[in-house]
């Protein structure tokens, strides 16, 4: 090991990071021998305050679900074994740790720095409320047949009590065998499974397989379940692959359920009660199209959040079919597109033609310069 | 390999990040001893740690199942491949180290958002290679 290795222990708890790679920003593994104190420039530091302070290792705790409202009192430990974990250090009896320093570079991914400035605006503006992101507030179905998977979507987005896109496409395609119905928090949806798809496109590149609906299921899993729900994604997984049509459904948390037929978003209760009452297994493909096609329309007409056309995707071993849109909405406003009137549409009453005389004055001719 | 970790943590109001010895609230927001030691968002300190706590994870499971040497092995190649950096204030492309965890076969969120090489602000050269050294 070199030296470089006793020095710096990390200054802050939150890192535990070796010198080595702190303009990689990712945390490094543990350092076997001790380490000296940090003093930050210029900064008077607990220690020399408080004496000799209470440091305890951290191990074997575990992490509470985090609650809505995150609350500083309701706080528990991280479980790791103890090498490798920041140092916490007991203050008041709680344990804390240090979360930011200028002397570290930034590090890649989801950057927090904005949710404190966000609580005190959302104190200091306390008559108008915050802007609300696009939900999806959806129908989504599918159910697998005998041929393969049927997928359904309604086509509105909403933003609070506001139709937000009356043609939002909810069915993403993940690879050429697979797709996945989107609900929820609009951004969430799409760019969990654009990250899905780049990761599979990547991994298929690689080892030169097509990838399984399984995966793309575990990938999702871990993904959802690591933000410990904050990414508002209720996702439909559906596909074929060697082993035969499959259907996942991934909930925001990282709930993971393979059904043969399943229906989340909004109108959800609207289109399972439609899908419990004629699912049969093995069904053929119309017949199949027209239950899923039934089941949005339910959520179509039975909940606020969803709404105009329906979006089929049928995805066999042979082919995928995406029918955008299976059925368009009854209750278009007949909007014209075009305003250009046609001929004769406002009535002629009187017309004068006047000549315009001309009179030539002068003629001349300018060579250009053409070479 | 327990080693203990000291260290020292500035508070608010001794040491703050604006020039005069004050606070400079247009550049670093407002200050609040609770915003500067408790997370304030519920995913904070779970993913500033989650790189370490995966790769203890699977440490810990690569030796239950195949023995101490296979996690010493791997770590030794971790190690020297995490000493192929620029000094701090640089980007680094940390090519053997993705290889060796695999992340330059996947993209997550920290290849997208909050990107080094795209950082509007630079950390002061000199104050960083000599937090780096331990003379600071």
């Amino acid at each position: 090991m070199s030296e470089k290795h006793l020095l710096v222990q990390s200054e802050g708890a939150g890192h535990g990071m070796e010198i080595d790679s702190i303009s990689s920003g990712s945390p490094a593994s543990p350092s076997p021998l001790g380490a000296q104190p940090m003093q930050l420039n210029g900064c008077r530091s607990f220690r020399s305050m408080l004496g000799s302070p209470d440091i305890s290792l951290a191990n074997n705790a575990y992490w509470g679900i985090p609650s809505r409202r995150w609350d500083a009192n309701a706080w528990k430990r991280q479980s790791s074994s103890a090498e490798q974990l920041p140092v916490l250090m007991s203050l008041f009896g709680g344990e804390m740790s240090l979360l930011r320093s200028p002397l570290q570079p930034p590090s890649p991914g989801f950057s927090f720095d904005l949710t404190e400035r966000n609580a005190v605006l959302g104190r200091l503006l306390e008559g108008s409320p915050p802007p609300r992101p696009v939900k999806t507030g959806t129908t989504i179905s599918g159910m697998v047949f005998r041929d393969g998977v049927v997928l359904g979507a309604d086509t509105r987005a909403t933003s609070g009590d506001v139709v937000a896109d009356k043609m939002c496409a909810k069915i993403h395609r993940i690879s050429a065998n697979m797709y996945c119905c989107g609900a929820g928090t609009a951004a969430d949806t799409q760019k969990t499974t654009d990250l899905l798809a780049s990761n599979l496109a990547l991994f298929s590149l690689n080892s030169q397989r097509a990838p399984r609906v399984l995966m793309a299921a575990s990938i999702l899993q871990d993904t959802l379940y690591r933000y410990g729900g904050q990414i508002g994604a209720h996702l439909i997984l559906g596909g074929v692959d060697y082993s035969g049509a499959h259907l996942y459904t991934v909930g925001p948390y990282g709930s993971v359920d393979k059904l043969p037929f399943v229906s989340m978003g909004s109108g959800s209760m609207a289109a399972l009660g439609i899908l419990e009452d004629r699912y049969k297994p093995n069904m053929e493909v119309e017949e199949a199209k027209v239950l899923v096609r039934d089941s949005v329309q339910a959520g179509i007409m039975g909940d606020l959040g969803s709404g105009s056309n329906v979006d089929l995707c049928v995805i066999t071993a042979q082919a995928v079919d995406y029918i955008r849109p299976y059925q368009e909405s009854q209750y278009t406003n007949g909007r014209n597109r075009k305003y250009k009137y046609p001929p004769g549409t406002t009535a002629l009453l009187s017309e004068k033609v006047v000549p315009l005389r001309m009179e030539l004055v002068t003629e001349a001719v300018q060579r250009m310069e053409t070479h | 390999m327990w080693g203990i970790l000291f260290y020292s943590v500035p508070v608010t109001g001794f040491c703050p990040h604006g020039s005069y010895g004050v606070q400079d609230t247009l550049r670093s927001g407002f200050s609040s001893v609770k915003n500067e030691i408790l997370p304030s968002h519920p995913l904070e300190l779970s993913e500033k740690n989650f790189q370490v706590n995966q790769e203890k994870m699977n440490f810990a499971t690569v030796r239950n199942i195949q023995g101490l040497h296979a996690p010493l092995k791997l770590q030794m190649e971790y190690r020297a491949a995490r000493q192929i950096q620029r000094l701090p204030f640089l980007q680094s492309s940390n090519l053997a180290l993705d290889t060796l965890r695999n992340s330059d076969e996947s993209i997550g969120f920290e290849d997208i958002l909050n990107d080094p090489y795209q950082s509007e602000l630079m950390g002061e050269p000199h104050m960083m290679t000599e937090y780096q050294l331990g003379l600071l």
